[in-house]
């Protein structure tokens, strides 16, 4: 006699949401264009909580436009996009001010506000948009400083800054308001690669000890595969970086996009092992 | 219709509705919360206390030509006397806004979409939206606010400055009597004529901040574009300035006179 009992119900969406594999973003079928210039053609991928989606691609393939539609700095022509479990792709600008809130951009050359001091820069959203104690944001910001190691830099103006200190200031900024989802886009390009291999261990130190899920749009490989490739360990008040085991590696989804399109999707073992012409050119 | 004029009409129509848009966007932003405080004294003493010195002296050697050239004119008909109604009449139905609006144009107008521009290429825009931070209750609400306070009083001001200088020349080169100037001035001022130079400052004010808000704000091309958008802000607000002017007039001549 076959065995009758029916199958456990199915989750509901706020289960699946509140979940330890929700997703964070999801895009289903996005595209845009801007006159006849085709920016996306139907993308869809979804990140899940916790977890680094790496976008890979040439200039002008559509990465750095993946986080402004995230963002909601752009509207998409067709599609769907969820961020946080809300629909954002037809939310108007005030809506949206509220799912920003959760959200951390880290944008290419910083876009610090240069009329400000770093310490007013990286706690600009508490200051303006929260009504937190005065004497909690300072603390807050001194905290985050020092995660990035730039504490004793908070009464500069960024333009007495390097251009990596920039980076970390602008990571510290995103990440003050604790947003469940950060976004990097060319966080290290034009950096040297001591400068970029710091700014690499902030984004694995904030999603390996924040758990915060992560989208980084990038064209260099070797900070690409190093966030993917490694882990940060707490020990005894110290942070490491260490190589990471198979099972972590894999919450590190590289995804390629070409002239609007994505034509790989996986972990770094299988874009390592990919022997198409196109990903074989990006890689060497 | 040609292509490239069909191009340039579509790109002017265009330029309008987003200039509407974003003054429509400014009214509803005005008329809500949250509200900028700090950024409003900051732009109310930018605009304000920094445009002071330039208005000034506008008034200042304004109503000082103003005297010496109307002297002459008067001269032929005896009437030097007179001088002081209309150097005041001048100053403060015409002169003292358009003058004022044009300087304010050139220093606050560049200097907004010069500012405007940069944040905008350098992402800085785009970092405050992304912050939770509509631009436009930061940005524009703040300067357009503090432009509609300050430019009437720096042209109350320049008014003033404008009388004082042409009482100079009335009585150093002209040999007018001081009380005689006061009491032309004051008998050859009527109330209408006060009202239209208070009123129109505002009108001039939200010409001009408005104007550079959306130019700076539309910035594009880097650097090079934001030069191409400081100058184009002062060419636009300064023709705005002179075509609102004779607008506003023509109104406010058929509503108080």
């Amino acid at each position: 006699m076959s065995d009758t009992s029916p199958d456990p119900p199915a989750p509901t969406a706020e289960e699946v949401l509140e979940g330890e594999k929700a997703p964070v973003v999801v895009f289903d079928g996005v595209s845009l264009a801007f006159d006849d210039r085709v920016i996306l053609k139907s993308v869809s991928f979804a990140l899940l909580l916790g977890h680094t989606k790496i976008i890979l691609g040439a200039s002008g393939a559509g990465k750095s436009t993946i986080l402004r539609l995230i963002l909601g700095l752009l509207k998409p022509d067709a599609g769907v996009i969820w961020v946080n479990g809300e629909r954002v792709d037809g939310m108007s600008e005030r809506e949206l001010m509220r799912v920003r809130a959760d959200i951390g951009m880290v944008f290419q050359e910083g876009a610090l506000f240069d009329s400000l001091t770093v310490r007013e820069n990286v706690g600009f959203k508490l200051f303006e948009e929260t009504k937190m104690p005065l004497a909690e944001v300072n603390r807050r910001v001194e905290e985050v400083l020092g995660f990035v190691g730039l504490l004793e830099h908070i009464d500069k103006m960024p333009s007495a800054l390097s251009g990596g200190q920039r980076r970390r200031v602008a990571i510290a900024r995103a990440m003050t308001a604790k947003p469940r989802l950060l976004l990097y886009d060319e966080p290290t390009t034009g950096l040297d690669p001591i400068t970029s291999t710091s700014i690499d261990a902030e984004i694995i130190k904030l999603r390996d000890l924040e758990r915060v899920s992560s989208i980084v749009v990038t064209h260099q490989l070797r900070d690409a595969f190093y966030v993917a490739t490694h882990e940060a360990v707490a020990d005894n008040g110290t942070v490491r970086i260490e190589q990471a085991d198979r099972s972590k590696c894999e919450e590190a989804e590289f995804l390629m996009l070409r002239d609007g399109e994505i034509v790989f999707e996986g972990n770094a073992s299988q874009l390592r092992a990919e022997r198409d012409p196109y990903l074989l050119t990006f890689l060497s | 219709m040609p292509g490239h004029i069909e191009d340039r009409v579509k790109a002017a129509v265009l330029e309008v509705q987003e200039y509407v848009r974003l003054c429509v966007t400014t009214a509803r932003a005005a008329t809500s919360r949250p509200f900028y405080r700090y950024d409003f004294v900051e732009q109310l003493d930018s605009i304000g206390v920094g445009s002071l010195t330039v208005v000034v002296l506008t008034g200042l050697f304004t109503g000082a030509v103003l005297a010496l050239q109307s002297g002459i004119s008067l001269d032929q008909f005896g009437a030097r006397e007179e001088v002081g109604r209309l150097v005041g009449a001048s100053m403060v139905k015409e002169l003292g806004p358009v003058l004022t609006a044009l300087m304010v144009t050139g220093r606050v107008g560049s200097g907004i979409a010069a500012e405007l521009g940069s944040m905008l290429v350098t992402e800085q825009v785009a970092a405050l939206r992304a912050l939770g931070t509509d631009p436009v209750r930061k940005l524009v609400v703040p300067r357009v606010l503090a432009g509609l306070l300050m430019v009437p009083a720096l042209t109350a001001i320049s008014n003033g400055v404008g009388m004082i200088g042409a009482w100079f020349i009335a009585v150093a080169q002209l040999r007018v009597a001081s009380s005689v100037y006061w009491n032309s001035v004051w008998y050859g001022l009527y109330m209408e004529d006060v009202w239209m130079g208070l009123l129109k400052p505002f009108f001039l004010a939200f010409v001009i901040v408005t104007i550079a808000c959306h130019v700076g704000l539309r910035t594009s091309g880097g650097t090079q574009g934001v030069g191409r958008a400081t100058t184009r802000a002062v060419v636009a607000g300064s023709v705005a300035v002179l075509a609102v002017d004779f607008f506003v007039t023509k109104l406010m001549i058929f509503v108080l006179y």
